[in-house]
């Protein structure tokens, strides 16, 4: 059953209807469509441009029916013209026949059916969507079996390109306008339209020639990235799966498969926080594509395209089969999983025991499942002896952390996608909603005009403005004091009801942020939904991958919830200390005070160079890794683990929603708790979570003990604006959605879609670094970056914005700094 | 024997009869100066008592359609003419708007000040860039004059009158479709409803009315509403323009009250072309089922020729003699529709583009008695089927020319090709009684 378009939320206050379909009685709320009560009944009537999601359009005339309503003396008036059942709602007393019990309804369906097969091609047997077609199947139910068209079908030139990874056939194409009605309803991003007229009519982009226009350039929102080029959508890739036939198809997947060749495994995707449901489909231990699953609580029917397209990366040519261990010349050398265990065991021990021994850091990175970040911290704590593991592998404070433990750990499911709905106010305090959002964009972008929406930010990004919201300019890293001075208006907008705030990863590097944003909850009544990036962080935080914090939320800090976890776990005791995070572990290691690391899925893009150099440093590396990486060629032992598509597990999303899956298929690759509990025995230590089931139960009877958790962060944000010299900038950075993360490697169609990287600085800013329009901005390190400068209208002075990790431009690497760090900006002439 | 009664042409004779000068002089403006002392409410009833019916085909009571806007709110209310005048035969707008563009104005005035819009479209083809002009300079005029502008006539109404030329589509003529065009974009019927009284232009309470019902308003203020439901039969009152094409000595608009019929129109206008017979015409344009010499005396009012089998649309007469090929006619007006065709629904954009292909074969010879069948299929795939009325319209003059004209059909399956000779219906054709001219 599919929702209704008009009974939102509040089923209750709508009232309920009760009408005839096909001779059965039907009670629905009102508003109800005829097309949506007939499912009830198990009346399925074809259509094509009908899609729950989208308002209706009634072009493809599919779905007729015929319908009679009572007058205003009660008896009933047939309606002269068969309706068509995708737009009519259903009335009290109504009558309706579909083709089921009216010739009529039939012989116009049929009519309808034969119109739109006139002009379709007969390339069913080489059409991607064969198999799975709603036109092939609609026409074998719905249509007659011989055509009567004996004349000459419309042809175009194909495919067209309306994306590097969309392509458009379209002769195939019946024009129902799911596509850009799609891309004008859900994302706003008009990227394509209907062109011609009447048989010519075509789904196209701007297209000069098709419309034989001269000199004339689109204009308009989300027709350009900020290079002036034109930009698509993130989330094009939906209308892909919502085509009902063949006429939009991927590049990547496009005369790939036959669907019935294929098999289809409901998985979580891996690319952001949202845990998104979707459906991967495999081949002989190979992906080929993924599809959205329609998940009312969570994505409804849509994902990002990064989720879609970007699983190339798990299988490519640097996949890592077989452990390798460095030999006695310093070379990786292939390993048996035995020898390779021995090795990393024997290395461990040397640095975990013993008077000498300077210990071990554990940094399992932010894309781990709830069962590794749970193995992970339990391999530090039971077998290393250590609480010095964080999954965080990102700029961090302490700030952060008291916020994490305090306020999340433990937490259970706090906002959910359907309040970010429903929420009166929204502020976004360092959070991209479409970059660094994904579906979050699609939520909050489907209550835009009914919700007030605010970003603390220090421009307005494109997916801002597409919610409508209004900036409330901060200088990076001094968001925390934006939040403690913030306008009247919106804090009186916060106490509107089930207002949200909504706080990214970014808000680590400002100084009294979350204290702000935790004293505004007081304040107002809004609730806090931290919302990270990366798919495992909220899990790392449930599972104790943090130091300082026990699975389940209790700070390692309280001796009663050690002893308890400690007899779980068969334990004397657990370590007491506070444990360390990421900047301080790399910060031993890169000082020579560590003795040995466990790695793993992290980047060396993601950190300062300084963080590579930590790694060198230290006397003894183990890396779990899917793929060989920068980290793996530093590391003394690597360990092959599975890629998500390969292993069962649990993304905990930013809800705190368990998001549970399955292995798709079966390589033989093991996930990181597996081999945490191999290293372990060659430890002598059982870990006893050699299955994925082994490792649920325990963290089901994990002890949740509110009384043991940390207290809140309470500091103040900085008042006083730091000093900046001429020819200095505040950094200001984030992640595009589709930009040069290695999760995106394999896959140039979707690259192809990436916004072309700029650097922004406000026109008075802009206007100092001369007439060029290219600005090298330099930081901590030697390097700089180079990029075309776009002068952003409302941006702060003093600030320049880069994406963090596009092709070319690597700020963490290149610059050494985090944002809200002083750089060094210079015009430069071409 | 009825009578001309030229009332909206009344001025078209005139020298300059499009400037305000020669408006006022015959009265011009008096309908706005009586409408303005009155109340909107007492306009609107009198525009009802006056039985008024939209001109634009479909016959819809005017003050009814007016009395459809909700309550005023404070917010914009439109009112919309629509001028875009695009059906084959129909020619009736485009005269009256080129040669007495301030009725039109004058109407569009009294109906603003009706329906307390403050700002009124006349949304006109754009090829006729002559009557653009004209229109341009009436606004022009009669703002300077004190009609439009802030203030009319000291009464502190303030209206002002957009003219926008539309880009050459059929289907911007469909009032939903047209506002989709008028707000910038792409021409296509909407949803209905909501309908344009509750949610028009810009989502607002919106009056569309065409171009001759709106400049009939003045007359119907200044003349009373009794002096116009006079004329015409029981329920279709009033003057209208009837237009005569094709081959008719006189061809042109000849105004007169409803319920007129052919045979006295053709009477009037010098009657079909010398030397030749009525073949079949169209009551109001290419959208509406064929006549024939039967129905010479059907009164052209909206219920006698819905009785007789088709609609008096936009009194579009077009006259067809003995030496039209019908298959031809019909073939042509499908390659309009197909053509045409928004392209929004299934029915009328693929169905056009079959019918059109069908009577190609026709014409050429390659068509079999099949085909025939399939055009009456086709046509019953399309009508009632399509989004909006235009594909029905496509099927009009299809079904009703087979049904009249079923052997000539035929002729052209036999003898695999048209047996008529196409040049004879051109006037040019016509022998001129020399030897040697063909027929």
């Amino acid at each position: 059953m599919t929702t209704t378009a008009g009974a939102k939320g509040d089923a209750g206050l709508v009232p309920t209807i009760t009408a005839t379909i096909d001779g059965v009685e039907v009670s629905v709320p009102a508003g109800t469509l005829i097309i949506r009560a007939a499912e009830q009944i198990g009346v399925e009537i074809p259509r094509f441009c009908d899609h729950p999601a989208l308002e209706p359009a009634a072009a493809c005339r599919q779905c007729l029916v015929e319908v009679a309503t009572p007058d205003s003396e009660g008896e009933l008036r047939a309606m002269p013209k068969p309706q068509t059942s995708c737009s009519l709602e259903l009335t009290a007393g109504m009558v309706v026949k579909t083709h089921e019990t009216s010739e009529v309804a039939q012989r116009a369906q049929e009519g309808v059916m034969e119109l739109l097969l006139i002009n379709h091609p007969l390339d069913c047997p080489v059409c991607d969507k064969g198999g799975e077609c709603p036109l092939q199947n609609q026409a074998m139910s719905h249509g007659n079996a011989e055509s009567r068209f004996v004349d000459v079908k419309r042809t175009y030139e194909k495919p067209l390109a309306l994306t590097t990874e969309i392509l458009l056939d379209r002769e195939r194409c019946i024009l129902c306008q799911r596509c850009t009605r799609f891309s004008e309803q859900i994302p706003g991003d008009p990227f394509i339209e209907l062109q011609e007229r009447g048989p010519q009519s075509q789904i196209g982009l701007l297209d000069v020639d098709v419309l034989n226009f001269e000199g004339f350039a689109p204009t308009g929102l989300a027709t350009e990235d900020e290079s002036g080029r034109p930009f698509s959508s993130y989330f094009a890739g939906n209308t892909i799966q919502i085509c009902p036939v063949g006429a939009l198809t991927s590049a990547a997947y496009r005369f790939r498969s036959r669907p019935f060749d294929l098999v289809s495994s409901p998985s979580i995707a891996e690319h952001d926080s949202s845990g998104s449901a979707i459906r991967i489909d495999h081949r002989r231990g190979e992906v080929v594509r993924r599809l959205a699953i329609r998940d009312p609580a969570v994505n409804e029917d849509w994902i990002t395209d990064k989720d879609r397209f970007a699983f190339a990366w798990q299988s490519l040519d640097d996949r890592l089969a077989r452990p390798f261990v460095r030999d006695e010349a310093g070379a990786l050398v292939e390993a048996s999983w035995p020898e390779a265990l021995e090795r990393a065991a024997a290395g461990l021990a040397k640095a975990a025991d013993g008077k000498r021994a300077k210990g071990v850091g554990v940094l399992p990175g932010g894309r781990v499942t709830l069962e590794d970040a749970y193995a992970y911290g339990k391999f530090a704590r039971a077998v290393l002896g250590t609480n010095d593991v964080d999954a965080r592998w990102r700029a961090t404070s302490d700030e952060e952390h008291s916020f994490l433990v305090s306020s999340v750990a433990g937490t259970g499911i706090g906002v959910r996608f359907a309040d970010l709905e429903r929420a009166s106010a929204v502020l976004m305090v360092g959070f991209e909603p479409e970059d660094e959002g994904g579906v979050v964009f699609l939520r909050l972008r489907k209550s835009r005009g009914a919700q007030a929406v605010f970003s603390v930010a220090p421009f307005l990004s494109p997916g801002a403005a597409k919610l409508g919201a209004t900036l409330v300019p901060a200088v990076p890293g001094a968001e925390g004091s934006a939040l403690a001075s913030l306008p009247q208006d919106v804090v009186a907008a916060l106490k509107g009801s089930g207002a949200v705030i909504i706080l990214g990863e970014r808000v680590a590097s400002a100084r009294g942020g979350y204290s702000e944003a935790l004293k505004l909850t007081e304040t107002t009544g809004a609730r806090i939904a931290w919302i990270p990036r990366r798919a495992g962080e909220r899990g790392a935080v449930e599972a104790g991958a943090l130091p300082g914090v026990l699975p389940g939320g209790a700070s390692s800090g309280s001796a009663s919830s050690r002893s308890a976890l400690a007899r779980m776990w068969g334990l004397e005791d657990l370590p007491s200390a506070r444990g360390r995070g990421v900047a301080d572990i790399l910060e031993a290691a890169g000082s020579g005070h560590l003795g040995a690391l466990v790695l793993g899925g992290v980047s060396l893009d993601d950190m300062p160079a300084s963080a590579e150099a930590a790694i060198k440093k230290t006397p003894f590396v183990v890396s779990l890794e899917v793929r060989r990486s920068g980290v793996t060629d530093l590391a003394d032992v690597v360990l092959p683990v599975a890629p998500p598509s390969e292993k069962a597990g649990t993304f905990v999303n930013w809800e705190g929603r368990l998001r549970e899956f399955e292995a798709a298929f079966d390589t033989g690759a093991v996930s990181d708790y597996r081999v945490l509990d191999m290293l372990a025995r060659a430890m002598g230590v059982d870990l006893g979570i050699p299955t994925v089931d082994a490792v649920r139960a325990e963290l089901a009877a994990i002890p949740i003990d509110d009384a043991a958790r940390a207290s809140r962060p309470s500091i103040a944000a900085p008042t006083a604006k730091p000093h900046r010299a001429a020819g200095e900038a505040v950094l200001a950075s984030w992640h595009l959605l589709v930009d040069g993360g290695v999760l995106q490697d394999g896959e140039p169609h979707l690259a192809g879609t990436a916004r072309v990287p700029v650097a922004r600085v406000s026109p008075a800013t802009a206007a100092t670094l001369g007439s060029a329009g290219i600005v090298r901005v330099s930081g901590a390190v030697r390097g700089s970056i180079t990029l075309p400068m776009v002068a952003t209208e409302g941006m702060v002075d003093g600030v320049v914005w880069l994406p963090t990790n596009s092709p070319g431009t690597n700020v963490a690497r290149m610059l050494g700094v985090w944002p809200g760090a002083s750089v060094t900006v210079k015009g430069i002439d071409a | 024997m009825s009578k001309l009664t030229p009332i909206l042409s009344r001025h078209w004779a005139e020298p300059n009869s499009w400037s305000l000068t020669t408006y006022e002089a015959d009265g011009g403006y008096a309908g706005l100066k009586k409408a303005v002392k009155s109340t909107p409410a007492d306009i609107i009833q009198a525009v009802r008592d006056s039985g008024l019916r939209g001109r634009g085909g479909a016959g819809f009571p005017t003050g009814m359609k007016w009395g459809f806007l909700p309550a005023p709110d404070g917010g914009h209310r439109y009112l919309v003419v629509n001028a875009d005048e695009s059906e084959p035969g129909t020619c009736k707008d485009i005269p009256l708007m080129m040669a007495s563009p301030h009725m039109l104005i004058e109407g569009a005035i009294i109906t603003a000040y009706a329906i307390d819009a403050e700002r009124a479209f006349i949304y006109l083809r754009g090829e006729t860039v002559h009557v653009y002009r004209r229109l341009l300079g009436a606004v022009e005029e009669a703002k300077k004059a004190g009609y439009l502008g802030t203030n009319i006539l000291g009464t502190g109404y303030d209206l002002e009158i957009i003219v926008h030329a539309g880009a050459g589509a059929y289907i911007c003529g469909e009032e939903s479709a047209l506002l989709d065009s008028l707000e910038g974009r792409r021409g296509q019927p909407r949803l209905k409803p909501p309908y344009p009284a509750v949610e028009g232009l810009y989502s607002r309470p919106t009056v569309i009315n065409n171009v001759e019902t709106i400049a009939s308003v003045p007359g119907i203020i200044s003349e009373g509403a009794a002096w116009f439901a006079a004329m015409g039969t029981e329920r279709s009152k009033g003057h209208v323009l009837y237009s005569l094409s094709g081959h008719v000595e006189r061809p042109g608009q000849y105004e007169g009250p409803l319920g007129m019929t052919l045979r006295e129109l053709l009477d009037m206008s010098g009657g079909v072309r010398k030397g030749h017979t009525l073949k079949f015409w169209t009551p109001g344009g290419s959208s509406t089922p064929l006549f024939t010499e039967k129905q010479l005396d059907v009164p052209l009012d909206y219920e006698a020729v819905e009785a007789a089998g088709s609609m008096l649309g936009t009194r579009a007469l077009q006259i067809f003699d003995e030496t039209t090929c019908v298959v031809r006619a019909v073939a042509r007006w499908t390659e309009f529709y197909k053509h045409e065709s928004c392209g929004k629904c299934t029915p009328c954009r693929e169905g056009t583009f079959w019918l059109s292909q069908i009577y190609e074969r026709l014409e050429s010879g390659e068509g079999t008695e099949a085909d025939i069948e399939q055009l009456l299929d086709t046509s019953r795939s399309i009508l009632g089927r399509s989004f909006c009325a235009l594909g029905d319209a496509a099927t009009m003059t299809i079904s009703s020319s087979i049904a009249l004209f079923r052997d000539e059909y035929m002729a052209h399956v036999t003898g695999h090709g048209c047996p008529m000779n196409p040049r004879a219906t051109a006037l040019f054709a016509v022998p001129a009684k020399k030897k040697g001219a063909r027929a």
